[in-house]
């Protein structure tokens, strides 16, 4: 109850716009989450100046110099020490409780959400929305609780959303969850919290909240990109969302795999020694099954896509690598 | 180190020694081999000091480097695969090599025998053993500099761990063998504590420095061998294809991080609570006068060692349940009191002291503000919902640099400067000394106060590169790193400045009443001539301040 009061007193004493500590609200519970943060800040600001007042105040009143005549002080004093280990349980019980509160609401989903799964994997996002749409962005709508369906092709990863307040270890093997409601239209960070590998600081998204009426026209427009674009085109759109870009640049630049740039129609030889012309079925085998036939000097860690892009999307990748001949 | 106190004659106009007036254990006999196969708990101890010293310095290279890689975004001076390998081993070689043996092993061995008024550790060769177990450990650390380094931080979280490309097997093997050495120094120590005090040292006698040092020393034989078990593991996934962790082989990746941190959370109390015994040493000596609530002090690091096996879990608030996250929530806001107690203790020491802000005190005094920086801002990560918004951010970077650079090295600096005297019997600068800590305090404050602000914004750990936005939180924590480097050459230049010109250093020049300050500086081999009998060690009154001796003496001593 104490703890209640004093998180709605903190609650007002500051909420919405972005502070010197904290990013800018975008969900519902960033507000819950912040009165938590401000009432252990204003507790530990207390707590510190009061022992740097001390501090300070005892090497001032009690150093070593001349004329200073010491006084008698006690050795223990059992009442004030359980008094100094009491108040500081009552403390911690609370900001406990604070804690707790708070993070059940980030916990636990209310019913009726827009679920959207997540894919994490080396090193971009995937979320595929239910009409079965992939973007390497989160479109959601505003004011809808949206839930996240989450899981890794390879390492752990962990989403995270400053201004959402929201972050969870995404897992391979299992799904994890995360829940919120977005407040406000814009455009806000998307970044990857657990470590892992070479270009874990470019593991980036973007949350992009739209007008709830106009999120469906959105979704509908993104989604038929197949037949609005010509093939080469939307093999680039692909190329861009789905995480070939992490790896394979088109520029000519060695990263983690092999360039795209003047590929196609080239004979590359393979770790083993074999030696193979880049032509349609090779493209389309080292998309569906990547590790059957690896470039030499490449590790082999590109997951397989197959199941996870359609056979018009292979093709139109296949068309994209084409172009890059030019 | 062996011309120190070679001056005969002039030395030893000092009083308040059992010891012999010739012979000390730095020159009773010369050569290599009489020092790297010693068992003279001194000489292993000096050993460990120079081991670690040196892991010290090449950790704090890496440090650097990834603070430049950092001042600006993008590339600044190295890849991103390469900065990976830089901060894995920055952590790896500081919290294996360097801080977790420090206190204890380094000071520890010298100190502890003296304190107890005894000959040595109880058992001297498993001491020189366990010295080795760190140079073998630290021989495989620096095979892996060589054979193309390695990349998973300093945590090994699988299924990162198994599939990486660099040599995880060699440094794993290593802090698997360092391990040993951690555990065979805990063994020792328990059993000397309990088996060597002298006459008149009851439990509740001991200085809270050996209190401390227990305490650590049943946390490293209990919770080492977890560590041991789970690198085993890891190498048996890794080498043989064993399924345990990854769940393409039938594993959970999660279930390494549950036993890695059943070691590792334990581990960060066999780092801080050496560092509390040293402050409750060195806060009381300075203050000239008696501790504070001794009982509360020597059992909140009781309380310390048991509760830190209860609160693992708090380094998986997000990917644990919500119920075992509530219930580990509430397990490690219990592990801020017992901290909070000796806060308040030491402040209640120098109330109505005699405050000498010697160098070793200025370190102490930086300590208690510094590790309360740290100990408030483990509350946040506490509090399950602040901890989802700054885990794994800056914020958590920040706060552990509080307790383990603020707290501990602050700690190690306050020992060092403390026991200088005693160990290699010279007295430093008091003005290279003061400089170098006002440098180093200077410098941590600016490098780590600003990244709790990075954090809370949302700056991601671990990141080679970083929005726009946060380049001012980078660009001062990399300042700071470089004023903190300038303060620790000053340091350096200080030590050894003492140990070629330093005067020589009285038996007591503190005037502490604990047994080490008995005996000679430094003590003679066989520590003392006669078992010497225990007093209250914080009951100062006896010693006086001799100007021409420029230490303190006792009547009748």
């Amino acid at each position: 109850m104490i703890s209640g009061s004093l998180r709605a007193l903190v609650a007002a004493m500051g909420a919405g716009e972005g502070t010197f500590w904290l990013p800018s609200q975008a969900s519902e519970t960033a507000a819950e989450v912040d009165a938590s943060f401000r009432l252990v800040y204003w507790i530990s600001v207390f707590f510190l100046a009061l022992i740097t007042f001390l501090l300070v105040f005892f090497i001032v009143r009690y150093r070593e110099r001349a004329g200073y005549e010491r006084q008698q002080a006690p050795e223990h004093n059992t009442p004030l020490e359980v008094f100094w280990s009491v108040i500081p349980t009552l403390i911690v019980i609370g900001l406990f409780w604070s804690g707790y509160r708070s993070y059940l609401s980030l916990a636990v989903a209310p019913q009726n959400t827009y679920e959207i799964l997540v894919t994490g994997q080396k090193w971009n996002w995937q979320f595929t929305y239910p009409n079965g749409y992939v973007d390497a962005q989160l479109h959601v709508p505003r004011d809808t609780a949206i839930k996240l369906i989450m899981s890794s092709q390879d390492v752990i990863h962990s989403f995270y959303a400053p201004n959402f307040r929201v972050k969870r270890d995404v897992i391979p093997g299992r799904y994890t969850q995360v829940w919120f409601t977005p407040l406000a239209t814009g455009e806000y960070d998307v970044f990857c919290t657990e470590y892992c590998g070479t270009s874990h600081s470019a593991m980036l998204s973007k949350i992009v909240v739209h007008e709830p009426n106009e999120f469906d026209a959105w979704l509908e427009e993104a989604s038929d990109f197949l037949t609005r674009m010509p093939p080469a085109e939307a093999g680039q759109m692909l190329y861009r969302m789905r995480g070939c870009k992490q790896c394979h640049s088109v520029d000519g630049t060695v990263g983690t795999g092999p360039t795209l740039a003047q590929l196609f129609g080239t004979s590359v030889s393979l770790v083993g020694g074999a030696t193979v012309t880049v032509e349609e079925n090779y493209l389309r085998s080292s998309i569906v099954d990547p590790q059957s036939q690896v470039v030499a000097g490449f590790e082999p860690v590109m997951p397989t896509y197959r199941g996870r892009l359609k056979d018009e999307e292979i093709s139109a990748i296949i068309e994209y690598i084409k172009t890059l001949n030019q | 180190m062996s011309s120190v106190g070679s001056e005969p004659g002039a030395r030893r106009a000092t009083a308040g020694g059992y010891g012999l007036e010739q012979d000390n254990y730095l020159t009773s006999s010369r050569g290599i081999l009489s020092w790297i196969f010693t068992l003279d708990h001194k000489r292993i101890g000096v050993m460990y000091l120079i081991s670690i010293l040196s892991a010290f310095f090449l950790g704090g290279m890496f440090a650097l480097l990834v603070r430049l890689e950092l001042i600006a975004p993008g590339k600044t001076i190295v890849d991103a695969d390469t900065y990976n390998q830089f901060f894995t081993l920055h952590g790896a070689i500081m919290i294996f090599l360097f801080i977790i043996p420090g206190i204890p092993a380094a000071l520890g061995n010298v100190v502890l025998p003296l304190m107890l008024g005894a000959r040595d550790v109880a058992f001297p060769r498993l001491n020189l053993a366990s010295w080795w177990m760190w140079v073998a450990g630290a021989c495989l650390a620096v095979v892996t500099l060589l054979t193309g380094g390695v990349d998973t931080g300093w945590t090994f979280y699988t299924p990162y761990s198994t599939s990486t490309g660099t040599s995880v097997i060699p440094i794993v093997t290593g802090v698997f063998i360092l391990g040993f050495s951690s555990i065979f120094t805990g063994l020792n120590f328990i059993v000397t504590v309990h088996k060597l005090r002298p006459k008149g040292m009851t439990w509740f006698r001991m200085p809270l420095f050996l209190w401390a040092i227990y305490g650590t020393a049943v946390l490293q034989v209990l919770a080492t061998p977890v560590l041991g078990i789970t690198l085993m593991l890891l190498v048996a996934e890794r080498a043989l294809g064993v399924g345990i962790f990854d769940p393409a082989l039938g594993g959970d990746p999660v279930l390494f991080q549950h036993f890695f941190w059943f070691y590792s959370h334990p581990a960060v109390y066999i780092m801080i609570l050496p560092a509390m015994g040293v402050i409750s040493e060195v806060v009381s000596i300075d203050s000239r006068k008696h501790i504070f609530g001794y009982r509360f002090i020597a059992l909140s690091s009781v309380a310390i060692a048991i509760l830190s096996f209860l609160v693992w879990g708090h380094h998986m608030f997000t990917s644990m349940s919500p119920l075992a996250n509530m219930v580990f929530s509430a397990l490690t806001f219990s592990v801020s009191i017992p901290s909070a107690i000796k806060v308040f203790n030491w402040l209640a020491t120098m109330y109505r002291g005699t405050l000498v802000l010697n160098t070793p005190m200025l370190y102490a005094l930086a300590f208690i503000f510094l590790f309360t920086v740290g100990g408030l801002t483990g509350l946040f990560l506490g509090m399950l919902a602040v901890d989802v918004h700054v885990h794994d951010t800056y914020f958590v970077v920040a706060h552990f640099h509080y307790v383990m650079f603020g707290g501990t090295v602050m700690a190690f600096l306050a020992g060092l400067h403390h026991w200088w005297p005693k160990i290699t019997g010279r007295m430093f600068e008091e003005k290279w000394g003061k400089l170098a800590f006002w440098l180093v305090f200077v410098g941590f404050n600016t490098t780590f106060f600003i990244q709790f602000v990075a954090g809370t914004q949302g700056m991601p750990r671990r990141y080679w590169d970083y929005p726009e936005r946060f380049t001012p939180y980078h660009v001062i924590s990399s300042i700071g790193s470089f004023i903190m480097a300038a303060g620790f050459f000053v340091s350096l230049f200080c030590l050894l400045h003492s140990l070629m010109r330093g005067r020589l250093a009285p038996a007591n020049p503190w005037g502490g009443n604990s047994l080490e300050w008995w005996t000679p500086s430094p003590p003679p081999t066989q520590n003392f001539d006669r078992t010497p009998e225990a007093e209250d060690p914080y009951d100062f009154t006896e010693w006086k301040y001799d100007r021409q001796v420029r230490g303190y003496v006792r009547e009748g001593v």
